[in-house]
């Protein structure tokens, strides 16, 4: 796992996408902490970080863009497949180079408290906190767009499916504020996402039937579910987009609250794209 | 070394491989021959762990690749048809990023990576980048990722396609060297390459195994095949009336039914043993059918992979084989086929 992380690590570097990520990144940490704490005049550097969260929309696409497609374009993926490394291993190496590039720019940011209370009083337990989060957020969002790069050979359209399934992220919450709550509302889009997973399920596999009835028995449960208690409908829908909803899920950060199940949300967030990862790699051997 | 059994692997529903089985023994270069297609790069890849089996199984020196893939990839060592280079690395950065890879101490390191670095002659270049390399440097870095490790088992998968003619011969001494000390397994749809460089060759055709055999056993094989081309003056039912009843004729072959200018045309198998060649002579003299053409064929290597390999599937594949006589010039103007050309062809049958 070494050798590829510190393989992947550098070459974030040779081509400029880690030093276009961290100078983005510090480049608006600037921008917002200018606006909000020193025009401002207020030393809480939440408020500020808060604001910076919108970068990601862009700059995690771009850097996790190669992580995967660029091996599989260059066919380096089979040099991969020969080394006597793990899958697991493969998959966390270029991970974590990810990571520790996000972490350059996040350490360089744990400093601005520091500055910060030089000038004003700073609540260094909600400051820290809510760059924890940061970093949680990212993470996961790499992970996921990790994960799109892992579904293609062209970094481009890694990049627009990753800058689109972070977008999408980013107003969930409010499209689910947009959905009613009725419970026929819930029963159809539950309907509409079975029949999506059977379709996911046929591009994977390419096996008709088995996607076919996966999908006939989701629908069937559904609709058995909605008989016997419609009431659980209720509402049901939104609230599963809202699951999702990661940025939402930061404000709480922000505001001073340090929840430990959205720390294990991000965790397992996180860890679910990850293994998405490892198997979407492990699919083209087995194809 | 490595044993392969019932090796089935199918895309839908057309068979890339189809219930092969061999067994490599210790200190021999083998070759993969066959038309494009054939499964030599799917069996490469299942060996080397980077592609999963339909059904069947491979060993590396006792260890199953599929249930304990660490153990037996560290006994092999692979150059995929592309080599699989990252071009903003140097070679020396590469190597050194593949050595940690597979787990070579941090001591042994740089000592490794100069023996392969000179044995593969990329010393030289070791600081340039990949990506402004050539061709054939590229191919050696290939080749040196793959020494890396000392495994016991290189496999090489066309490694000179896309060469020029010197670099052809430099990477074939390279291979020859290898062999001296450890098994080697080179994939290839020239035979003159297989021929030059391997002991033992494999032949596949359509996912199957259909020769597997040492250089001279094939040759001796081929070499029983002798047959004669005749063109005499004369009708084909008289000139075959009298050929028929020479002793050491087996046979017509193939004959020109349509005698142009009163020539007949025949080709036949004969046994040396009882060389008829003279009776012949003698016997069509006697009845003023003059011979204007005798000449006597040994069938060649080359004619065994062709009657092997091109009994269902026309085409381009023939093509090939039959320019790799001139075996300097056919591997630069080779055609790679992908995947995908090797999905279509085996959904042609």
């Amino acid at each position: 796992m070494s050798a590829i992380f510190k393989r992947e690590f550098k070459s974030y570097f040779i081509n400029m996408s880690g030093a276009l990520f961290i100078s983005v990144l510090l480049l608006f940490t600037g921008i917002f902490v200018t606006a909000v704490n020193l025009l401002g005049q207020f030393a809480a550097f939440e408020y500020a970080l808060e604001n910076v969260i919108i970068v990601f929309l862009l700059i995690v696409p771009i850097l996790s863009m190669k992580s995967i497609a660029e091996d599989k374009r260059a066919r380096t993926d089979t040099l991969l497949y020969s080394l006597p490394l793990r899958l697991s291993s493969i998959v966390m190496g270029k991970y974590l180079a990810m990571l520790a590039v996000f972490l350059i720019p996040s350490g360089i940011m744990a400093l601005y408290p520091l500055l910060l209370s030089q000038f004003g009083a700073v609540n260094f337990a909600t400051a820290y906190a809510s760059l924890f989060g940061f970093v949680l957020l990212g993470a996961a969002l790499i992970a996921l767009c990790m994960f799109m790069s892992s579904l293609t050979e062209s970094q481009v359209i890694a990049a627009v499916i990753g800058f689109a399934s972070v977008l999408l992220l980013y107003f969930i919450h409010a499209i689910a504020d947009m959905i009613p709550s009725t419970p026929a509302v819930s029963l159809a889009c539950f309907l509409v996402l079975a029949i999506l997973a059977a379709l996911i399920l046929y591009h994977l596999t390419k096996n008709i039937a088995v996607s076919a009835i996966i999908g006939g028995v989701l629908a069937v449960l559904v609709l058995v579910l909605f008989v016997v208690s419609p009431s659980i409908f209720e509402g049901a829908f939104p609230s599963l987009l809202n699951a999702f909803a990661l940025f939402q899920r930061y404000y709480d950060f922000t505001y001073g609250i340090f929840n430990l199940k959205d720390v294990l949300f991000y965790l397992s967030f996180t860890a679910f794209f990850l293994f998405l990862t490892g198997k979407s790699l492990d699919k083209k051997r087995w194809a | 070394m490595i044993q392969v059994k019932n090796l089935t692997k199918k895309y839908g529903d057309c068979f890339a491989l189809n219930d092969v089985s061999f067994d490599i023994e210790r200190g021999k270069i083998y070759g993969f021959l066959g038309p494009n297609g054939a499964g030599k790069s799917t069996t490469m890849n299942i060996i080397t762990g980077c592609l999963s089996a339909t059904s069947g199984s491979v060993t590396v020196d006792g260890k199953d690749i599929f249930d304990r893939p660490l153990e037996a990839k560290r006994k092999i060592g692979y150059l995929p048809e592309l080599p699989p280079l990252y071009t903003e690395m140097t070679p020396a950065e590469y190597l050194a990023f593949v050595a940690h890879a597979k787990g070579v101490s941090y001591e042994d390191a740089p000592r490794s990576i100069r023996k392969v670095m000179e044995q593969t002659g990329i010393s030289h270049v070791a600081d340039k980048l990949i990506r402004n390399l050539s061709k054939g440097y590229r191919q050696r870095v290939g080749i040196a990722q793959a020494l890396l490790g000392d495994p016991e088992v290189i496999l090489l998968d066309e490694p000179t396609v896309g060469l020029d003619p010197k670099q052809i011969l430099e990477i074939r001494e390279l291979i020859r060297e290898l062999g001296k000390t450890k098994t080697v397994i080179l994939s290839s749809h020239i035979l003159a390459e297989i021929r030059a460089t391997c002991d033992h060759i494999l032949i596949l055709s359509h996912g199957r195994l259909v020769a597997n055999d040492s250089i001279e056993a094939l040759e001796q094989s081929a070499m029983a095949d002798i047959s004669l081309t005749l063109a005499v003056r004369g009708t084909y039912k008289d000139v075959s009336d009298i050929l028929e009843s020479i002793e050491g004729v087996l046979g017509i072959a193939a004959a020109c039914d349509e005698p142009e200018d009163g020539i007949c045309r025949l080709v036949l198998d004969i046994d040396m043993e009882n060389d008829p060649r003279d009776a012949i002579f003698y016997a069509l003299a006697e009845h003023k059918m003059p011979i204007v053409e005798l000449s006597m064929h040994h069938a060649t290597l080359e004619d065994i992979f062709l009657a092997l390999t091109s009994d269902e599937v026309p085409g381009e594949e023939e093509i090939e084989t039959a320019e790799s006589e001139t075996e300097e010039y056919t591997p630069v103007f080779a055609v790679q086929a992908d995947e995908p050309i090797e999905q279509t062809e085996e959904a042609d049958q």
